[in-house]
């Protein structure tokens, strides 16, 4: 399985005065069991290009190939597309309404005409593959749970529909620190444990910089650059230029090479920025 | 120096359900803020800190204890409007704040509510929305801002109350990067314009701009002290599920490789400041 975006083009309000491009010419490829970062700042397309993913919008030029099938063509059924992709929104706890965790999870495999033994089979492993115990939790209200656990809830009511790609918007906002780790190591253990493609939006370098194989980076609707996370990272002044940060370690490391520290360019992860540092400290005692 | 809210003997209890067992999130704390200070509260979700931010300035009154904002008891009902005013609230998100379809109206609101004279609010709407760098959106729709910009004007609502203290709970959460730095310029230039500023959130790195920090920890307080004490503190602050400030973090991994950095390193310019003098 793969995905292959080929010069896709999306303009709101084609035609009337209020006329906007939000894509143009965007072009990429997530190989099979890749983890892919977005990043772009608020307004710059990311949203869009992700609802051109699941079919929730159609390009006005250009494809989305899903596997072997062109999901943007004409007659493409839209229930085959949202059981090949799932859709995570931001915030998407605010969409949980049903009694118990389990109803509420199996609401999508149920819409899917899937027998009763099935779908409690899907819902059972949906919410142990979240990090949480079914059999603890799957009569539970979701508006008692904390609010990693309704996340998580909600993360799992589309992990049941058995999606072949995965795209999570912001999966960690709002969360506290215990939470906001929690979340990011259930994505990658998701993903280890699927092996599916995983696309995953966030505005926290260091997360991005730690999870992805490969990053994409847009701005005012255009794929500005992409590579893996050292090859993106290495361009500061191209990202300072479309209003993103460096992951702070990152920018802290950047920051003693101006001021003439030997160090490796683009260091990703603090305990790699300690290893380097002490070094540099240790040369700099014998020389001085 | 004078106190403007004194916090003693504060417990908050309440019941999840109908006679339940009362749930206490805040438990016998006390302590006092100084007049222009600018103080952090960190705690994890449930820690008690959103609990404590709406006891100050009376959306929640103490079950125990006492909580004087301006030596105005939150409990007195005959002082209720002179303790909002005294201490003024920012939540976390925006959308929950903003009132009126006309920027202008809504930084209006609260004063036109404190019966202040029309001449006078025109005044403080002009300057509170100044304050906020917003001054150029007046006439626009909330609705059509950003994130950043909607909670901009959800603080020149506040600022223009005239609060002596305002408490920010955790108002930075729902915003991007670019958001967050905006609204955290704003709070570092209304405490140099000596607004007393509390503010709740879960960001370290907002934390370390505070003079003080405190940490709550299932409605106690864990630790209270400058930046620097307080974070020198990683491993109790991990084992509660916190993070430290990432610099201080690297300074844990230094450490684990033989440089001993001293503790009272929690900032990027401290750190640079360290490293280049070292020999």
């Amino acid at each position: 399985m793969s995905i292959r975006v080929e010069h896709l083009t999306h303009i709101y309000d084609k035609g009337l005065p209020t006329e906007q491009i939000a894509l143009e010419d965007i072009n990429f490829a997530v190989e099979d069991g890749e983890l892919l970062g977005v990043i772009g700042h608020t307004g710059s397309g990311k949203s869009t290009l992700l609802q051109h993913l699941n079919g929730l919008l159609k390009p006005d030029a250009g494809r989305v190939i899903v596997g072997d099938v062109d999901i943007t063509a004409l007659g493409v059924s839209m229930v085959e597309i949202r059981k090949r992709i799932g859709l995570v929104f931001q915030y998407p706890e605010y969409q949980l309404f049903e009694e118990t965790v389990a109803k509420d999870v199996a609401f999508g495999p149920k819409n899917l005409g899937l027998s009763d033994s099935e779908i409690e089979e899907r819902v059972r492993e949906a919410i142990e593959l979240v990090g949480l115990d079914y059999e603890e939790i799957r009569e539970r209200s979701p508006f008692e749970l904390s609010g990693g656990q309704k996340r998580r809830v909600a993360i799992a009511g589309v992990v049941a529909m058995r999606p072949e790609v995965l795209i999570l918007d912001e999966p960690t906002a709002g969360l506290d620190p215990k939470a906001h780790h929690d979340v990011l190591d259930m994505v990658q253990e998701v993903h280890r444990r699927t092996g599916n493609i995983i696309i995953l939006v966030s505005h926290n370098m260091a997360d991005i910089a730690r999870v992805s194989d490969k990053i994409i980076v847009i701005d005012s609707g255009h794929l500005v650059t992409t590579g893996t996370p050292r090859e993106v990272f290495s361009q500061k002044e191209l990202l300072r230029g479309v209003g993103l940060d460096l992951p702070p370690i990152t920018e802290f490391t950047e920051t003693l090479r101006e001021k003439g520290m030997e160090l490796p360019s683009t260091i990703l992860d603090t305990r790699e920025a300690a290893l380097a540092i002490a070094k540099a400290l240790r040369e700099k005692r014998t020389k001085g | 120096m004078e106190k403007i809210i004194k916090v003693q003997n504060v417990s908050f209890a309440y019941s999840r359900e109908e006679g339940s067992e009362p749930v206490k999130a805040i438990d016998g704390i006390s302590f006092e803020i100084e007049a222009g200070s600018f103080t952090a509260i960190i705690g994890k979700n449930g820690s008690g800190k959103s609990t404590l931010a709406k006891n100050l300035n009376g959306l929640l009154l103490p079950t125990e204890g006492d909580i004087l904002v301006a030596d105005y008891n939150t409990k007195d009902d005959a002082h209720i409007w002179d303790v909002r005013q005294t201490a003024g609230m920012v939540f976390q998100n925006p959308d929950n704040q903003l009132v009126s379809a006309i920027v202008e109206d809504d930084v209006a609101f609260g004063p036109e509510n404190l019966g202040v004279d029309p001449q006078e609010i025109r005044q403080r709407v002009d300057q509170a929305l100044e304050a906020v760098n917003m001054g150029q959106f007046k006439n626009k729709a909330p609705h059509l801002l950003s994130g950043g910009q909607k909670q901009r004007i959800a603080i020149a609502g506040v600022v223009a109350m005239k609060p002596r203290c305002i408490i920010f709970d955790e108002p930075t959460a729902m915003l991007d990067p670019k958001g967050r730095k905006e609204i955290m310029a704003i709070i570092d230039e209304l405490h140099r314009e000596g607004i007393t500023v509390v503010l709740i959130t879960h960001f370290m790195e907002e934390a370390v701009r505070a003079d003080r920090v405190m940490i709550m920890h299932e409605g106690k307080i864990l630790l209270d002290g400058t930046p620097a004490e307080v974070f020198s503190q990683g491993a109790l602050i991990k084992s509660v599920n916190l993070d430290v400030p990432p610099i201080v973090e690297l300074a844990d991994e230094l450490r684990a490789v033989g440089i001993s950095v001293p503790d009272e390193i929690i900032t990027e310019e401290e750190m640079v400041a360290y490293v280049c003098q070292y020999e």
